[in-house]
């Protein structure tokens, strides 16, 4: 989901897609997700789009 | 209240500035110019006798029992056809006019049983009524004549009954049926005294192409066409109003009775939703209420597999509390939730939310609208500010070119088709945005001008498509964009590009690019362009961007902010929008503000004491993910059914499997309730006192015909589950939580109980500075200031046809069943859909060598099931369709839980799925289907 988000995003310049990815997911996800992701990032991010990656460097 | 009898004026309003002053029997009136005398009359207090007239038609002029005569002119014109004129001068009893409507009465009862004693009808006839007021003494002409009291009744029908010999041939029920609800099922067939009224060609009623709407048994002034629970009963004695609990159109009733048993529902005619319309479901879809499968009495097993012990309520909810706050010691706080009821009050909604708030803790509520229009919420807050359709129905009749997109309003929301046909048939244009061609793209009297027939997941390439035509063809109202809204150059930009272009777009969806563009001229040239959508623009994974994609063409074409106009969301039940309106999202408080907002926190931490969690909770699917992770435990579900309305039912089940302690609260053993711990009984909406707003925004009451069966409020149940779990919550009256409403939500501020007695009802905002409400959304500017343009991308669906999985499967309604059917399935209303069916094309069903009616096989990546099959042109190539009304069915078997990236609204609407002849013995349900993999035939 965190994938299709960015995909939502991709017509924003890179940093400007991070912060709306970020605040979306801030937004609306219950921690327990948000922290799922986190691991997901922590464990490779495989397959995570790299903007999803910069947008949980700046939820966390 | 004693029976309400609605005034009728006879003729329609004439609505205008220019008036006239007449006389009539020496009393001065002064109508709008085109008034009828029939009406003007009406207005001076002086009824004139009629048969054929009634204010919810057009003036006819054939019983001629309203002639008057008129100073200055000659004979005796019928009073309901005369238009006043400045001056005149009407005389409504007088020597000739009192003979002549007398010679008319003898006439008509010369042919018409005198079984009044024993008619139905009896003290509700107009035909009756007249006869009194006319004066008739004699019929001179004797019965032995020749005459039609030998004509054959019609009890086809599972509602009404048809008894010609009975007729007057006054055409108004064939007038209800073209004028009001627009199918023009009813002719008079034959002339002279052979005239008879006739259903279709010839055929029965229930042949016919006859919807059950109830508008010609409204019209019928004698007992031709009447119900057969008045047959059945007796005469109501009693009525009062209330809202039916189907679809989002929110139409009010009179509720009839006869002591404390119901004998009809009849549409209020001061209904400002549906002003004395109806369709099968709220006028006669009422039985399930009094259904024997009904529970009454609350029930607890320890396991699912263990069979219900029926317990009193105290313990019912004491096991409930106590089991719930367990769970909350042993797994955390978050590791209970709740799910509130689109089929609920505001009231009851209201109070779900805050006992998970306050008493549970969390923000683990969730409402039924994530899975129908949690896309619309979300994208009109993004655009216009405001999580809300923007007009009422009303305004309908003010568009020049109306766009319905994902929707079969003469199926899902019948009212307001009935009032969007009358528009067109005005010479309103329409164009269609559907793989199907539903009834409206040609039906009588209408034709669409365009039916963009677009493969499904595909929308957001048709708007965008559209709107490229707009910018790059100079189309766009530029002085209203300048003024209204902003990011407009980047958005225009955007869909200027080449890729958007119609001609690009139409390998992608299908559209040819000349019928795309001619679609786009015509809604951005149009004074007025109104949007209509339903699910098949939310229930996609790209639902929140069709719904920006849709605001963004409607703002550049001008089109928000005055009648006629607007992006209107067709809700699915009958308070979507409450649910929402109440705070039923995991991350909006009341009013739809953000929980971490600390302001409004603090405003409901005031008032409930404790404190709230800023964070947000679990959505419906997230709860699922959690229960069978294990961090999600105890789901209390009210009012709803997610074991046959979810997507992926295996995935359902499994997560309901997973969880200690499910509590489900509804009429009936649901499909949940197999999974379920604790049963608690719930009241149907005809025992219910309350509010429920429906998709124009209009909070409508929902007054108690009956006490409840089960001798608790719903509201009551919540506030004792919340009590007893520690929290401290008592309401005496739902008027009591309302208030509370009101006082925490700005855009409900005026809404009292009183206030809705007074008014009817109101369309929120109601406040300060609309204390009668706001019919019209975003007047002189958007909710959030500026309309905001939104760049919408079109992202293909992850979901794809194969060689394995070739067609797309697309979900919907019919218009006798309704959402998972579980109260239009104990209704009459199976007489018209006794289970889902399957649609296809006739060149698929031929490839895989299906007939008419044969039983085929459905699957899909995730599962499999059986229904009959219909072959049927309105599918285009390559899609199949079918309801999820029936649980034997389990349409939701095979949809995928794939859903829309903002919201995670299902993506109902595309499924790849196969179809083929069932194995006779291969019949059964949940049957799991390996995954090819080939992702990459593209549906042909």
């Amino acid at each position: 989901m965190a994938n299709q988000i960015a995909a939502n995003h991709v017509h924003l310049p890179g940093d400007a897609a991070a912060e709306a990815i970020a605040g979306h997911i801030g937004k609306f996800w219950d921690p327990r997700m948000r922290n799922r992701l986190y691991e997901f990032v922590d464990a490779g991010a495989d397959g995570l789009d790299p903007v999803v990656v910069a947008a949980v460097r700046l939820l966390r | 209240m004693t029976l309400l009898k609605e005034p009728d004026f006879g003729t329609p309003e004439r609505p205008g500035e220019a008036t006239v002053s007449v006389e009539v029997d020496g009393m001065p009136v002064t109508v709008p110019e085109g008034t009828s005398v029939m009406r003007a009359a009406a207005q001076a207090g002086i009824e004139i006798p009629k048969l054929c007239a009634t204010d919810s038609l057009e003036p006819f002029g054939s019983c001629r029992l309203c002639v008057v005569e008129i100073d200055g002119r000659r004979g005796t014109p019928a009073s309901c056809t005369t238009p006043c004129a400045d001056g005149m001068q009407v005389r409504t009893q007088t020597p000739k006019v009192e003979k002549l409507r007398q010679g008319v009465m003898e006439l008509y009862i010369s042919d018409h049983p005198l079984d009044c004693l024993t008619c139905p009808a009896n003290g509700d006839c107009e035909l009756q009524d007249m006869a009194g007021v006319v004066g008739l003494r004699q019929v001179r002409y004797g019965y032995e004549g020749e005459n039609h009291l030998d004509a054959e009744k019609d009890t086809s029908n599972p509602y009404f009954d048809f008894d010609p010999s009975k007729c007057i041939a006054c055409s108004r029920c064939v007038r209800a049926c073209g004028e009001v609800q627009g199918t023009f099922a009813l002719t008079i067939e034959g002339r002279g005294f052979e005239s008879k009224v006739s259903a279709g060609a010839g055929e029965t009623f229930m042949d016919s192409e006859c919807v059950s709407c109830g508008a010609c048994v409204q019209a019928c002034p004698t007992s031709t066409l009447q119900e057969k629970s008045v047959v059945e009963l007796g005469m109501p004695t009693r009525s009062v109003i209330t809202t039916c609990a189907y679809c989002g159109v929110g139409c009010s009733f009179k509720a009839e009775l006869r002591g404390d048993e119901l004998v009809r529902m009849v549409p209020h005619k001061d209904g400002g939703a549906n002003e004395g319309h109806s369709c099968v479901k709220g006028r006669f879809a009422f039985g399930y209420a009094s259904h024997p499968d009904r529970m009454l009495k609350p029930m607890v097993r320890d396991r699912i597999t263990d069979p219900w012990r029926e317990v009193e309520w105290e313990e019912a909810i004491g096991t409930v509390a106590t089991k719930m706050r367990e769970l909350q010691g042993r797994y955390g706080p978050s590791s209970i939730g709740a799910i509130s009821s689109s089929r609920c009050t505001n009231e009851e909604v209201y109070v779900v939310q805050k006992m998970v708030r306050a008493a549970f803790g969390n923000n683990n509520i969730d409402t039924c609208a994530r899975v129908c229009h949690s896309p619309t919420g979300y994208g009109l807050k993004q655009t216009f500010g405001e999580s809300a359709g923007t007009q009422d129905f009303r305004s309908v009749a003010e568009a020049d070119v109306i766009m319905v997109i994902g929707a079969n309003p003469t199926d899902g929301h019948p009212v307001f088709a009935s009032r969007m046909k009358r528009r067109l048939r005005e010479g309103a244009e329409l164009i269609v945005v559907d793989p199907r061609r539903i009834d409206l793209v040609r039906s009588p009297h209408i034709e669409a001008a365009h039916h963009l027939q677009l493969k499904p997941s595909t929308n957001v390439a048709v708007v965008n498509a559209m709107a490229h035509v707009v910018v790059t063809e100079g189309l766009a109202d530029l002085a209203f964009v300048a003024q209204r809204c902003e990011g407009f150059a980047e958005w225009a930009e955007f869909v200027a590009r080449p890729e958007n272009s119609p001609e690009a777009t139409e390998e992608v969806s299908g559209v040819p690019s000349g019928e795309l563009r001619a679609a786009a001229r015509l809604y951005a040239a149009a004074p007025n362009g109104a949007i209509y959508y339903g699910l098949g623009v939310t229930e996609h994974s790209q639902g929140s961007t069709m719904v920006m994609g849709m605001a963004n063409l409607a703002m550049a074409c001008g089109n928000v902010g005055r009648d006629g106009v607007g992006i209107n969301p067709l809700r699915g039940q009958n308070n979507v929008q409450g649910s929402c309106d109440m705070g039923s999202f995991p991350h909006e408080l009341p009013g739809y503000r953000h929980v971490s907002d600390d302001a409004v926190r603090e405003v409901f931490e005031r008032l409930w004491g404790g404190t709230l969690l800023s964070e947000p909770g679990l959505r419906i699917p997230n709860m699922f993910d959690a229960a069978i992770d294990g961090t999600f435990r105890g789901l209390f579900v009210h009012g709803e059914d997610i074991a046959q309305s979810d997507p992926n039912l295996k995935h359902v089940t499994a997560a309901l499997e997973a969880m200690e302690l499910v509590v489900v609260q509804d009429l009936f053993l649901n499909e949940t309730a197999k999974f379920a711990h604790v049963f608690l009984p719930g009241a149907s909406f005809l025992e219910k006192d309350g509010t429920f707003t429906n998709a124009e925004r209009r909070i409508n009451r929902v007054r108690a015909v009956m006490k409840p069966k089960t001798g608790k409020h719903e509201w009551q149940i919540i506030s004792e589950i919340a009590t007893a779990m520690g929290y401290a919550m008592s309401y005496d009256h739902p008027s009591q939580i309302m208030d509370e409403i009101a006082s925490v939500t700005p855009t409900f501020t005026g809404v009292s109980f009183e206030v809705l007695d007074k008014l009817g009802s109101v369309q929120w905002p109601c406040n300060e500075s609309a204390p009668e409400g706001t019919p019209v959304m975003h007047v002189d500017e958007f909710v959030r200031g500026k309309g905001k343009f939104v760049v919408a991308n079109y992202v293909p669906t992850d979901e794809r046809s194969t060689r394995r999985f070739p067609l797309v499967l697309t979900t919907g309604r019919i218009l006798s069943q309704y959402n998972v059917g579980a109260q239009t399935r104990r209704t009459g209303n199976v007489a018209w859909h006794p289970e889902d069916i399957l649609e296809l094309h006739p060149h698929d069903a031929e490839t895989r060598g299906i007939k008419d009616g044969d039983l085929v096989t459905l699957a899909s990546r995730v599962g499999q099931t059986t229904l009959h099959a219909e072959i049927s042109d309105r599918m285009p190539a390559g899609v199949v369709y079918t309801t999820f009304h029936h649980p034997v069915t389990g349409a939701n078997v095979v949809t995928t839980e794939n859903s829309d990236w903002a919201t995670n609204c299902p993506e109902y609407k595309v499924t790849a799925v196969q179809v083929g002849l069932a194995h006779p013995l291969g019949q059964s349900g949940t049957e799991v289907v390996e995954d090819d993999h080939q992702l990459v035939t593209v549906v042909d």
